[in-house]
This record gives C-alpha cells, structure tokens and sequence, in this order.
C-alpha cells in the first residue's frame, strides 16, 4: 500500500463551533522539527480574533449558565473522545514536538487525563473557593465562584497539546469561553483538537481555536474591550509586557507567563485565576417582631 | 376604601397585598434614630412634649379606688415642687375605676381612659364586649383602649377583627353624640411578626380607630421602637392615602427618659410635627414619669435628682 | 414649637493634632528629604488642621528599603507572634477609637456617626479578623507553606482613610509582608496616628512605613522596583494607569476600583426598608464610596409610590456640621471633588434629566452639595454612566426583572448591586445574573471583615476581606 497517496487534511480555525478558514485568505508552512513540511495552517487575521471573541461572547451566556454537574459530563466527554483519537494526536504531537512515540504518547495521555482532572473540578470550585461567611450581623453572607466572561490564551508554545489543553481546560471548567492562539510553530494538534471538541458536547463558541502569528493577533485580543482576561503562557517577555499593558484598558485579569512544567500536578492556579467572586447578603433576623431591643 | 371591606377576601387581599416588612432593615432604622442625640433646649422641650403624652397607668388586679385616686393626683401635678410642670395626657384605668379616676380629674385637662372588651386577653363574647366599653363609657371615660382579637386575627378572620373594632367604635357612642376617642391594641407580642403588625394596623384605621396601640403591657415583648416605627409608618400612609390621621400609642416596657426620646425621635421624623401633640402620640407608661420627672429636674438645677426627690405613688 | 434637635457636637478635645508630621519611615518621624510640606484642611470648615510631609522619590526609596530589611524578620516571625502584634493594634484601635472617629471626621468631613459607628468598628474589627489568620495560614487553602510576597506598596483613596489603610496592612502583616502604605493626599492624618499605634503596639520598625504625598509619590511608590506587591484602591483611570506601570514585572496586583452600582426595587419590595437602603446606598458618606447604589432601578409600577417616598425621606436628612452627632450628611472631600460632582449634575440637567433637592441649607464654608435626586433619566446619560462619587442619585426604570439586569449590567463597572424583592426566588435569581462582586439583596453597603469584598469589569481585580483577602498577599 506504499504507493497509495494519502489524503492530505485541509487544517482549519474552529471558531464558533464551525470550521473556517482564515478570513486573510492567508496559510503558512508548519514543518515538523527536522523541517520537513507538515501542513499549511490558517494564518489568524485580526478580523478572526474578533469573530472569535464575538463567538466566545454568544457561547458565555449559556456555557455560565449550565449546571456544573452537565460542564463536568461535557469536559469528561472531550477525554472520552480523545481516547478514541489517541493515535492520531500521538502522532501530530511526535511530529510537531519531535518526540518518540512513546513520549509523545505520554504527552497525550496526559492531556487526556487533564481533560478528566478538570471535568471532576467542574462542581467543586464553588466549595472550595466559595462559602459562607460569619458576618458579625444579622445576615445571611454568601461568596461563590462566578466565571469571568471571555478568556483570550496565547497557548505555551513547545508544549503543542498536553501545555494547550492545560490553558484551555482550566477556563472551560469554570464557565469561561475561551479564544486560544495556538503554538504558532507547532498548531496542528490544537486544530485537531477543534474536531474533538466539535463532537464532544462542548457548545459551538466556548472553545475557539486560532492558529498563527500571537505577535499578529493578540495584540487586538488584549485591547478588546469584550475580553474580560488573558492567560499569556505562551507569550515571550517582551510581548508579554506589551500584552499586559493594552490589557490595561479595561482591566483584564491578566496571568503572566512563568515557566510551567506542564506534565506535573496543575493544582487549582489556572482555575481560580479566572473566577469572580461574587458575595451575596441577604438579611436573616429572628422568627417574630420580639427581637429589637432599645 | 369601602370596597376593601366588602367581604373577608377581599380585606384579606388587601392586607396581603401592603408592601412586607423586612425586619433587619426596621430594627436597623429604629437603632440608626436612636443614635440621635437629644441635648440641652431639645431635650427639654421632649421631656416636658414626654410627661404631655403619658397616659398614666395603673392596671393591677389590686387597683383600689385609693390608689386610682394618688394616680389621679399625679396626672395632675406630677411634679409638686415644679408646678411648671406639664400634666400627662390622661390617666389609664380598668373600667370599674373610670368613675373614680373621672370625679378626681374632674375639671382639668386630664382624660379618662379605660381598657374594654375583655382586657387583656380579649377573650370574651362580642355583647360581653360591648358592654364592657358602655359602662367605661358611661362612667365617664373619654378614651376606650380596646384590644383586639388576636386568636381571630391568627387565624386569618380579619373581616370578623374589623367587625368588631366597628362595633365597639359603635359603643364609644354617648347620648349626645359625641363619643369616647378609641385606641384599638394589636398585641404586637402576640402578632409576632411585622408583617402582621402591619395588616393589624391597617385593619384597626379601616374599622375606625382614633389611635392605634401596641401593647397590653402584660405581654413579654410590649412596645419596642421598631414596632412602633412601623406603625407610625402605617398611619403615615394611611393619612397620605386618605386623609384621616390616626395616632400612636406605645405601651409597655417604656420606662426611661433615654427611652421616650427615642420615640419622639421616631415620631418626628417618620411622621413630624403633625403628631408631635398629645392628641396623637401617647406614650402608656407607669414609671416612666418619675424618671421624666428627675431628668427634667436635672436640667433645671443642674444636678442630677434621686427618687426621694419625685413622688411615689 | 417643633422639635428641632440642639447642636450636639462631639468634643474636639478628645483629638491632639500636632502643627506638623513627617513621614513615619523606620520606625520613626521624619522630615520629606527634599522638606516640602503640604497643608491638610477640614472639608467642612477649610481650617488648616496640620502640615505634612511630602514623600519624594527619594523617600520612596528609602521606605521600601526599611520595609525589605524589616521583612527578613518579621516574615520569619512565627505566625502566632504576628498575630499577637495584629491583636494589640485592634485593641488599641478600639481603646483609641474615639479620638481616631473625631480625627477622621475632621479630616475627611464624614459625619461623626458614621466614624463612630461605621468606620472604627469596622477597622478595629478588620484587624481582629485578620490577626487570627496570622497563624493559620496553612489552613487556608492556599497550599501547605504559603509564602509572603515581600513588601507592599499600597495607596488608598480618601473616602475612608483608616478603614481603607486597616483593609490594606491587615491582611499584608498577617501574611507575612512589609508595607510601606500611601494615604490620600486629603486625608493624610489617621494613617499617622496609625503610625503612633504601631509604636504603642511595639511593632517592629519598618514593618509600616507611612508615606505621605501626592499622586507622584504613589506612582513613585508603585513603579519601584524594590515592591513584589501594589495594592490601590481608588479611581479606575488611576488603576488602568498602575496596571500598565506594573506590566511586566513580577508585582502582583489587586485593584479596588470605581463602580455605578445599580439598586433594583422591585414592585413586591419591602417598600419602606427599601426606601432606606436607597438613602443609605447614595447618601452614606456623601455618597463618595465606590459601591455606592448610584444608580436607582425602579419597577414603573412603583415609581411614583416610591419616588414620593424617597424625597420624603431625603427631606429628613440633617446635612450639616459632621462633628454633630446628628448630622447624616456631612461636607464633600475636597474642592476639586466637590467641582467633579457639581460638573456632572451640572451635566444631568443639560442632558435633560429632571433634577431634584431637599430645601437644605448649606454652611457658608467648606465643600457642600445637598443631597440631589435625578429623574427621567436615561442609560445614555452620563450620569448613568459615569461615578459621580457624590451624594448625587440617578433613577432609572424598568418593566421586567430581564430588564432590569440588563441594565443594571449594562456598565463598565461590576462592584455592587442592590436587589429589593419579597419573592426568594426572584432575589436569587437576579442576584445570580448580576455580574457584580457585591450584592445586597434587602439591604445595601454593609461591610464585615469576614465577606470578601471587590469587584468585576473595570472595578477592578481581587477581593479584601475573608479567606480571599489573604490570596492577594501571599505568593499563590
């Protein structure tokens, strides 16, 4: 079967549940790290971000709103799904990271496993960074964890899948609708994860993943008014600071970039860094009109 | 407002439908007026406004014709060694007694008030009732302080409530037309919660009442600022909606002088100077008057008074 | 004759304000390294109460140097140690707290019952609940050995000085950190008498460094590289402009800004404690608190039941001498806050909105505005939109609770809310989809060290208060 020529895959941007191309019209190159070409990857315009914060905005709303119990069902079905695909992002991630089989095999399954820590974190964030607190009053005093809206990530750069779903999972658990900018030399297991995504329950918008040039496109995402945060794992030093510093404009909660290890124990940093918290008060007092006192 | 009374469902409609009470934020108002600080010129002015608004009363089962009338002699000159002194508004006695308290304020300013229908508990047939505030009447009583009743009201049977107040408001009647002013008692210990407190006090205007009162005094929980804000808030509305002011009569558990100001403070500022008169703020107290009566000497002497210094009665 | 109530001043006496301070650096006053001074004035009156310091860059430096120095040891203090030290100082604070209420409202203008009866408790209390922590933070669900950060720089606004300052050092101290802390330049006195209950306490020298100054001192405070954390409370355009100064470094950053909180009555409200909320949520403070419910959503079914209600009850405030035990509204901060007010009512009557005041009579001199109501206005007006910080209320209304929190939204802001409705569900409901960090559901602007407090949108990030104050002082 050696002489049979392969269907190549067209990559596409997943933006709003749907598969676009770039709407520049524009591809670049993505090699393997011998240099051997891989595939031509969508190259993100800024017009793309912003279709995929408009999409990111419509999703938030339903996404926030579901039950954390059906957010865990979904996020533990993208692992599901996964699975099923395990050799084929084993080899998109070999190529790309150029590992071994066996480590990027590792790779994978991490990020497999990742997908189902944070599907069992889903409906316990409110216990964990929420409760009731002991005013000193007649009220009843609540803070729960609420999502902070649309996310926008410039994805870790080497680690091209198991560092990827570590940004993306920890904002979808919470009920945060998230636009990714992919590693720019290493896309490919990121848009495939688009089509994982696209049949695992996981609403059209709450995921939107942009492949290209983050110096290109991120620019526009951390001044966009509708952005309410930004992960900037993949951001190097110096774009970083310029990232932060247009994410000033309407105060986006900001996570810098900092050197993670991303196969070891993520703990709840991630999580908790794109949580409100909101705090409810609500007046108790006693059962009859006896209690006031002079 | 007839139609709200045209039949039990509707009367408990509309009761229903007033705005509820949130019982943090009342208690919270009433504490925040009673942070107000009364000195000097106003301070006199409130106490001398406090000792014009008592009625004055003896409720005991041990009332003497004796004690009734060294009652008498106080509304009337609280104060021997000041004659300067303002009288209280009335005196406060259980109907049997009307007649004596009567012959001793005969002839000044003084009223005659009397608990009716079965007080304290209101535990009586209605004619029982109604007797009951004839004769104080009869006697001479120039206010029936009636209580309602609480079992019916409990039990959701407002309209057989308003009937009632009507027809001992009928009983208040005198031959020459004129009539005994009525204060209708809720039990607000009883009621329990504001929100009835609230309905009681509508009811009570609708059916006609002069005054609406909070307590027997023989309750564990009689007046507190809260409940009486909200009822000054109630006649506050009522008279906005239809024009016909209705006093307020805190009783029970009042006794210092730190106390009523901060009644009159809420009075002044839920309801104002309107109200600011005897004629329609009571306080129905006891002891309070003798610590009036010592604070109002320390403001004239300067020094600070004892009870040897006021008269026991 | 009327009741009126006879001036009840609270006694000046209880308070001894020197003619001049210095910075408070190391453990002891000191003059600016450059000696420039600048005068503090009573809002209420424009008497000079004192003269002090202003912190140059220089000052700055040598501050967050005292602070790294005393770090070493006050981080490697046992917690329990840290926590005894917290203890003294809200002991000290409630045993000074008369003087400190008198002090603050001369300074800043608020009325006497609100220093006495809102402030100090809450600052004494803030250090109470934070000393406990000091010793149990491995228990708060930050990891088994959570670290201080180092030194804290933090500038804190005006409105409420030491209540401010105790939300900002407590939680610093408790974890661990150095502070060198900036009060506003208007309301520069109650941080230094701070300074003197550090000394009574024992504390260590250069655990707290007072720095007092104007804008350039705090931006030379934030952009120095010696800090590891900025916390500011205060207005958005200075915290956009201290997020951008922090870019890029590893400061950690908590930010308590601006807000245009919306206060929604619903038609089954509790009508008359509602009507207090709504004075309580513009009118406490002179309205200059940044979750103040400046914004009135009122179902049309109730407008004008509540409207008639709400002016009413404005017509009973006692705006005057905030030294009087019985003022409710005292004087506005400063000259130029009192001009931004006036600007944006001014605006409101331009824009059309239908503007209303109690007859209120204002002293002749310090800084006044009458507590104002504005009707048929609309959320395209900007005051709508923009915090005014004043006792300045806009009512808008609605028709169904989507609406209304679509509109109450429908801001750059997200600090606070009010919801006011009989029905359980409702309130749950709304509460739910108010994207706010704060919402009192019956109630409005009540405060306890143990709730965290802070906002969404541009209102900032991180919270103050409870288990989540301490997050943004430790390194997590």
């Amino acid at each position: 079967m050696s002489d049979r020529l392969s269907v190549l895959k067209t990559y596409k941007l997943f933006v709003g549940g749907k598969f676009p191309r770039s709407e520049s019209g524009r591809v670049y190159e993505v090699t393997d790290s011998k240099g051997n070409w891989l595939a031509n990857a969508p190259l993100s315009s800024r017009k793309d971000a912003r279709d995929a914060v408009v999409a990111a905005r419509k999703a938030f709303g339903a996404w926030s709103g579901a039950t954390a119990y059906n957010r865990g069902q979904v996020l533990y079905r993208v692992a599901e799904m996964l699975e099923g695909r395990r050799d084929q992002f084993v080899a998109e991630v070999a190529d790309a990271e150029g590992l071994s089989k066996a480590k990027a095999a590792a790779q994978v399954d991490a990020a497999i496993d990742r997908w189902v820590w944070y599907a069992g974190w889903t409906d316990k964030i409110a216990q964990i960074a929420g409760g009731t607190n002991p005013v000193a009053g007649p009220f009843f005093n609540v803070s729960s964890p609420e999502p902070t809206g649309v996310v926008a990530v410039v994805a870790p750069q080497e680690s091209s899948f198991l560092g990827l779903v570590s940004v993306i999972a920890p904002v979808i658990a919470g009920g945060n609708a998230v636009v990714v900018v992919a590693s720019e030399k290493a896309p490919l297991p990121a848009l495939s994860l688009g089509e994982v995504l696209a049949t695992s329950d996981v609403p059209g918008g709450v995921v939107n993943i942009l492949s290209g040039r983050a110096a290109e496109i991120f620019p526009s995402l951390a001044a966009h008014q509708d952005v309410n945060a930004v992960d900037l794992a993949g951001a190097g030093a110096e774009l970083a600071k310029e990232l932060e510093v247009a994410a000033a404009d309407n105060l986006k909660r900001v996570v810098r970039p900092q050197p993670v290890d991303w196969s070891a124990d993520p703990g709840t940093k991630r999580l908790m860094a794109f949580l409100e918290t909101k705090t409810v008060w609500h007046p108790t007092g006693s059962l009859g009109a006896g209690g006031s006192s002079y | 407002m007839a139609d709200v009374t045209a039949s039990d469902g509707a009367l408990r409609r509309f009761l229903h439908g007033l705005p509820g009470v949130d019982p943090v934020g009342l208690e919270g108002r009433a504490a925040a007026l009673g942070t107000r600080s009364i000195k000097t010129t106003a301070k006199a002015y409130a106490i001398d406004l406090a000792i014009s608004m008592i009625d004055l009363t003896t409720l005991e089962g041990a009332d003497t014709p004796g004690k009734v009338r060294a009652l008498c002699a106080k509304a009337l000159n609280p104060d021997p060694t000041d004659r300067g002194t303002p009288r209280t508004a009335a005196v406060c006695v259980y109907p049997d007694m009307v007649a004596t308290a009567a012959e001793a304020v005969r002839g000044s300013d003084v009223k005659v008030a009397s608990v009716a229908t079965a007080f304290p508990a209101g535990r009586a047939a209605l004619p029982v009732k109604l007797a009951d505030t004839k004769d104080a009447v009869a006697a001479g009583a120039h206010e029936i302080d009636m209580v309602i009743d609480r079992g019916a009201f409990l039990a959701g049977h407002y309209l057989k409530v308003y009937e009632e107040i009507k027809a001992v408001k009928d009983a208040c009647r005198r031959e020459d037309g004129t009539a005994a002013r009525l204060k209708v008692i809720f039990e607000t210990g009883e009621l329990s919660t504001y929100d009835n407190i609230r309905r009681a006090s509508w009811l009570g205007m609708l059916a006609g009442a002069d005054f609406i009162k909070t307590s027997t005094g023989k309750v564990a929980v009689n007046a507190t600022p809260a409940n009486t804000l909200l009822m000054l808030e109630a006649v506050r509305d009522f008279h906005a909606l239809t024009g016909v002011q209705v006093g307020v009569k805190p009783a029970g558990g009042i006794r210092t002088t730190k106390d009523a100001l901060k009644f009159l403070v809420l009075v002044n500022e839920t309801v104002g100077e309107q109200w600011l008169t005897n004629e329609w703020f009571r306080f129905g107290a006891s002891s309070l008057l003798n610590d009036l009566l010592m604070q109002r000497q320390k403001l004239s002497t300067g020094r600070y008074s004892g009870p040897d210094y006021v008269t026991v009665d | 004759m009327a009741f009126d109530y006879a001036p009840a001043p609270e006694s000046r006496s209880v308070v001894d304000i020197a003619p001049s301070y210095g910075l408070f650096i190391d453990g002891e006053f000191r003059e600016a390294s450059d000696g420039k001074v600048f005068k503090t004035v009573s809002p209420s009156t424009e008497e000079v109460l004192s003269e002090v310091a202003q912190a140059s860059a220089d000052d700055v430096d040598t501050a967050v140097k005292a602070a790294r120095k005393a770090f070493e040891k006050w981080s490697a203090l046992p917690g329990s140690e840290r926590a005894k030290y917290l203890f003294r100082i809200a002991r000290i604070i409630q045993e000074r707290s008369r003087e400190l209420a008198v002090l603050e409202t001369l300074d800043n203008g608020k009325p006497i019952k609100e220093t006495r009866d809102a402030d100090l408790p809450l600052v004494a209390a803030h250090f109470f609940y934070y000393a406990g922590w000091a010793d149990k933070l491995e228990h708060a669900g930050f990891g088994p050995d959570p670290k201080p950060l180092g030194v804290a720089g933090q500038v804190i606004p005006w409105n409420f000085p030491l209540l401010m300052l105790a939300w900002k050092i407590a939680p610093a101290l408790a974890a661990g950190n150095t502070v060198v802390l900036k009060p506003a330049e208007t309301t520069p006195l109650s941080a230094l008498f701070f300074a003197d209950i550090c000394r009574q306490a024992g504390l260590p020298k250069g655990v707290v460094n007072i720095l007092t100054g104007d804008g350039s001192t705090g931006a030379a405070l934030v952009a120095h590289d010696g800090i590891d954390k900025v916390a500011f409370t205060g207005s958005t355009a200075v915290g956009k402009q201290i997020a951008r100064t922090v870019a890029g470094t590893d400061k950690k950053l908590t930010l308590e800004l601006g807000g245009k909180g919306a206060n929604i009555v619903f038609d089954d409200a509790p009508i008359d404690q509602a009507v207090e909320g709504i004075i309580n949520g513009i009118f406490f403070n002179q309205g200059q608190v940044c979750c103040a419910g400046s914004r009135l959503l009122v179902q049309e079914s109730v407008q004008d039941e509540l409207l008639d209600a709400l002016k009413r009850r404005m017509s009973t405030l006692r705006v005057g001498d905030p030294l009087d035990k019985n003022t409710d509204v005292g004087a506005i901060n400063s000259a130029e806050q009192l001009a931004r007010i006036t600007e944006l009512a001014d605006s409101g009557v331009a824009e059309g909105a239908e503007r209303w005041a109690p007859a209120c009579e204002l002293p002749e001199n310090g800084y006044w505005f009458a507590p104002t109501l504005f009707t048929g206005v609309s959320q395209a007006h900007r005051i709508a939109r923009e915090e005014i910080f004043g006792p300045v209320l806009s009512v808008l209304t609605f028709r169904t609770p989507g609406e209304a929190v679509a509109k109450a939204n429908n801001s750059q802001y997200g600090l606070s809310a009010g919801i006011w409705t009989e029905k359980g569900s409702r309130m749950l409901a709304v509460a739910d989809k108010l994207r706010a960090g704060v919402v009192w559901a019956n109630t409005f602007n009540k405060f306890d060290p143990t709730s965290p407090f802070g906002g969404y949108k541009e209102s900032g990030f991180g919270r103050e208060g409870g288990r989540h104050g301490l997050e943004a002082y430790l390194d997590v």
